[in-house]
């Protein structure tokens, strides 16, 4: 499998990604400019955290119409993996490869602490490696992570089982006061209907050494490296 | 275009003395125009010319230990860690624009400090802050407190450096005047470091970044006077931050630095386009011939003497290598940065400014700057009479503490003791996956990847103590950063520091300073930490009053081995807790003297520089050996706030401790909140009681058994019993409460 990282001006989780994939796998891991317009060779795509284009107008608002978006809106649809991490997610949803939107934090600041989440569907490519209903302890950091979506399409969203995890107590029970941002239905990440385009807030990539406190990212991200 | 006219008045005007001023007309030979006037007045400010401290600030050690570059050479100092690999480091105030827009005036302080590491081709790892700011319980306190900090997070978090600590303190000095200061950390490979300098003949000189606009003119001499009701009109001297432009000027900046098409760079901080040419023209040797009428501008109209002091932010000044002038376009173009040739390095060491073909400046730019010609004074200096009347409080008059657990909360609960969770968590403090010890410890450990080390950084300062003796106040400044940054395992190495302060030119202001900075210096000796660069600001005052001297010590430490990072909070039950070091009884400018009594006064703790040293590294051989499982140095609050902290700084892990003071021949409040120096906390497991009782008596440390780890309850003797949950919700609670009410 290989995976590209993809580099907008202002990401600025990128080489964390990049340092995460190559120490769980030692597998191939690029880093993609975002003037690019081939994604040939890639096996799966992560569009990381930081501030594409500065967050300008609104956060992804900008980034999905560099050249590497409309590759990467072909490569989702021929069913490669694509993984939105913070604002790698707000740009899914800005595009349209993932339903809802994400709107500034409840309490209206930036909040940067680890959380707990709970795997909602461990069904899908990213999760597999989980059990259902797992907690992870993994940290945010973002000021626009309130995810939003109308009650008819939460709806379907938990038909088609598209929420994959929510914000949870360190035992798993979903109440506001763990919910830190204000998000539906405490919704942390969202998945496509087909399955291959995961969004979520969390940051995986920083949780993958315990020296930095948690290694609960790991479970996704070697999911998804196969 | 005419420029007005310029005479002595003018010149007073522009904040230089008489003296000053025929300094120029000596110099030039003549009288100057309106842009040089402008560029002399900027550059002899106080703010860069460092004209009333420098003569203080040379006697600190500026060389030694494994410094590389030395305090002053270039913009921040280099420190070798081993692998081929140094960390930049320096820490610089925003004090007076975060006083009149704190939003911006914290944003810019950050992002001027940053770009004072990349300019050095070091990449920014970390961020630090210290902060001051008046009681909370005034609206305009809590409005600057909240601005400065979202200030700083949106800047730090855009541009992906994680914020990894500081400290805050709140004190009614500093209502009027608060106090920003930031610190950046970087690193860098020794052989891709670079320098602040012009020279070759034709080289050509770029401006890359942000276009020129009227914000900031006069930021630098803003900076250098007083505080006062005029200062709300001030608000157009501070620059406005664009932390995305930041992070692209970073990225091209170090992809310059790499491939070695460059010949020097800096960074367009105070006085922008004339600091920066004239530094750099002055640190060659060398002049540079400059057309204004190149410089990208934002807005049309704009004069010479406009364009030369304009403070607009997120600007360098490279002098290229030639024939790598294409490369270097296209590294700009890549990062979508504006970069415009706007003149040459010449040989005849002459800065020549021209604008619609006219020569607007023509001056010797080593006669401009710092450690040039620009002025250098010895200020008067004189012993406040406060000093003897406060240092001889008598303490025994003191009314005795009836209730000790009431008397624990008042202090427990006072913001400056309480965790400052609230505000770090709006700093993204994880980015870029090295920080392993989080805000909120004694420092923070940054791990360095592909290597086995780590370092620990720590700011700190106590005014109070520098206000009540400013001798030693200066050497428990930087005593309590090295034991800070040993505590998590780390040996000092070096500092910087932002030197807070109010008028120089009144003598008992001056004596302080002056006391301050050689307290510090014997500190450093000691402690072989020698001194890489800093700041001094001064005038932080207002009608009503000058802050406490407040000197800011940034300190780096380095981990040798990532297995001896060791944090601060109780971890298991059943580990023993002992205090190393000797509780003196001492409450002179104490939290508790402040909280409980309402008091600043008596004399600051005592402190015996070599006994501190051999504490150090008593506690660090011990921390080597594995026998450690938590340090944590006693500060603000005491005994008793520190024992309460080690049970509760792991949030999500709390645990409860029995103590068990002996009797001593003094009150227990004295016992119990007593901010003696050079004492630390320490936990371990059993299994190493003897091995380390041992070993402290072969040292000659005193090393006092406290009590066990474990249960729900904070117990000291039949003094304190309280749940730990209730001292967890407190600690965390009381910030929010009073800023999200």
């Amino acid at each position: 499998m290989k995976f590209g990282v993809v580099v907008f001006p202002g990401s600025n989780c990128d080489h964390d990604m990049y340092h995460a994939l190559k120490i769980l796998a030692g597998n191939e891991v690029q880093f993609i400019w975002h003037q690019d317009t081939s994604l040939a060779g890639f096996d799966g795509v992560v569009l990381p955290g930081g501030f594409s284009y500065g967050d300008y107008l609104r956060a992804g608002a900008i980034a999905r119409f560099s050249p590497i978006l409309q590759e990467i809106i072909r490569f989702a649809k021929k069913g490669k993996i694509v993984l939105g991490i913070c604002n790698g997610f707000q740009v899914l949803t800005e595009s349209g490869l993932l339903p809802g939107a994400l709107m500034r934090n409840q309490n209206l600041r930036f909040i940067c602490k680890h959380v707990y989440i709970r795997t909602e569907n461990n069904q899908t490519v990213f999760t597999k490696g989980l059990k259902s209903g797992q907690i992870l302890r993994i940290p945010i950091a973002h000021g626009e992570g309130k995810y939003y979506i109308d009650d008819h399409n939460l709806k379907k969203l938990d038909e088609h089982r598209q929420i994959v995890f929510r914000y949870c107590s360190p035992d798993g029970q979903l109440r506001d006061e763990y919910n830190p941002n204000g998000s539906k239905a405490s919704i942390a990440g969202v998945i496509n209907k087909e399955g291959n385009v995961l969004g979520m807030m969390p940051h995986p990539e920083r949780a993958i050494e315990l020296l930095l406190g948690s290694a609960d990212g790991r479970y996704l991200l070697e999911s998804m490296i196969g | 275009m005419k420029e007005p006219e310029v005479s002595l008045e003018l010149a007073i005007q522009h904040g230089l003395n008489e003296e000053e001023y025929q300094r120029i007309q000596n110099l030039l030979g003549r009288n100057p125009t309106f842009t040089e006037l402008g560029i002399f007045s900027v550059m002899w400010s106080e703010h860069c010319s460092y004209k009333n401290s420098i003569a203080e600030l040379k006697k600190l050690p500026r060389s030694g230990g494994r410094l590389l570059v030395g305090a002053g050479e270039e913009n921040a100092g280099l420190v070798d860690i081993g692998d081929g690999l140094a960390v930049c480091f320096k820490i610089e105030s925003h004090n007076h624009p975060s006083a009149v827009e704190p939003y911006q005036g914290a944003a810019t302080g950050v992002g001027g400090i940053m770009r004072d590491i990349f300019t050095m081709g070091a990449r920014p790892i970390a961020a630090l802050n210290s902060l001051r700011f008046g009681q909370l319980d005034k609206s305009r306190n809590r409005y600057l407190f909240d601005g400065v900090v979202r200030g700083i997070a949106d800047y730090g978090n855009c541009l992906g450096i994680p914020t990894v600590a500081g400290e805050i303190y709140f004190e009614d000095c500093y209502s009027a005047n608060p106090l920003v200061n930031a610190m950046t950390v970087g690193i860098v490979k020794h052989d891709q470091t670079a320098s602040a300098i012009a020279q070759g003949q034709d080289c050509p000189v770029f401006v890359i970044g942000s276009r020129t606009g009227r914000d900031g003119i006069h930021g630098a001499t803003f900076a250098s006077e007083e505080l006062s009701e005029e200062s709300e009109h001030r608000r157009p001297n501070v620059q406005v931050g664009d932390p995305f432009t930041e992070k692209l000027l970073l990225e091209a900046t170090l992809e310059m630095i790499r491939e070695k098409i460059i010949v020097g760079i800096q960074d367009m901080g105070a006085a922008g386009i004339t600091c920066s040419t004239t530094e750099m023209s002055a640190k060659g040797n060398s002049g540079m011939v400059i057309d204004l009428d190149k410089v990208p501008v934002r807005e049309e109209g704009m004069t010479p003497y406009e364009i030369m002091l304009s403070e607009s932010q997120e600007r360098m000044l490279v002098v290229g290598k030639i024939g790598n002038e294409k490369r270097i376009r296209e590294i700009c173009e890549k990062w979508e940065l504006i970069c415009e040739q706007v003149g040459h390095v010449t040989d005849e060491p002459t800065l020549k400014v021209f604008f619609q073909n006219e020569k607007v400046a023509e001056i010797p730019p080593f006669d401009c700057v710092l450690g040039g010609g620009a002025p250098v004074y010895q200020r008067e200096f004189a012993r406040p009479a406060y000093l003897d009347i406060l240092q001889n409080f008598d303490f025994d008059k003191l009314e005795a503490v009836e209730d000790l657990q009431d008397a624990f909360w008042k202090i427990f609960s006072s913001p400056n003791i309480a965790s400052k969770e609230w505000v770090y968590e709006q700093y993204d403090h994880m980015v870029r996956t090295n920080t392993s010890i989080f805000p909120g410890g004694d420092a923070a450990v940054i791990r360095i990847k592909k290597t086995n080390k780590a370092i620990s950084v720590k700011t700190d300062g106590n005014g109070r103590f520098v206000y009540l003796n400013p001798r030693r106040g200066g050497q428990i400044a930087v005593a309590e950063a090295a034991r800070n940054v040993v505590c998590t395992g780390a040996i000092p190495l070096a500092i910087t520091n932002c030197l807070n302060f109010g008028n120089p030119y009144k003598p008992e202001m001056f004596y302080l300073f002056r006391e301050a900075v050689a307290g510090m210096g014997d500190a450093c000796r000691v402690f072989e930490t020698p001194v890489t660069g800093g700041n001094v600001s001064f005038y932080n005052e207002s009608p009503e009053s000058a802050v406490y001297p407040t000197p800011v010590i940034g300190m780096l430490g380095l981990i040798e081995d990532i297995s001896h990072i060791t944090t601060a909070f109780f971890k298991k039950s059943g580990d023993l807790i002992y205090l190393i070091g000797k509780n003196q009884n001492e409450i002179g400018g104490s939290e508790f003297l402040k909280e409980f009594y309402g008091k600043i006064a008596g004399d600051c703790p005592q402190l015996d520089l070599e006994y501190e040293k051999l504490i150090q590294n008593t506690l660090l051989e011990a921390i080597r050996k594995g026998w450690v499982s938590s340090a944590h140095d006693i500060s603000d609050g005491g005994l008793a706030v520190a024992l309460a902290e080690c049970c509760i700084m792991n949030k999500i892990n709390p645990i409860g401790a029995t103590i068990k003071l002996p009797d001593a021949n003094t009150r227990p409040e004295w016992q119990l909140f007593s901010e003696s120096q050079s004492c630390i906390l320490i936990s371990i497991s059993p299994d190493f009681r003897k091995s380390l009782e041992q070993f402290f008596i072969k040292q000659k440390v005193k090393l006092q058994y406290l009590g066990k780890v474990g249960g729900s309850h904070f117990i000291i003797n039949d003094w304190l019993d309280i749940v730990v949950n209730d001292l967890l919700r407190n600690y965390y609670q009381i910030i929010p409460d009073q800023m999200e009410t």
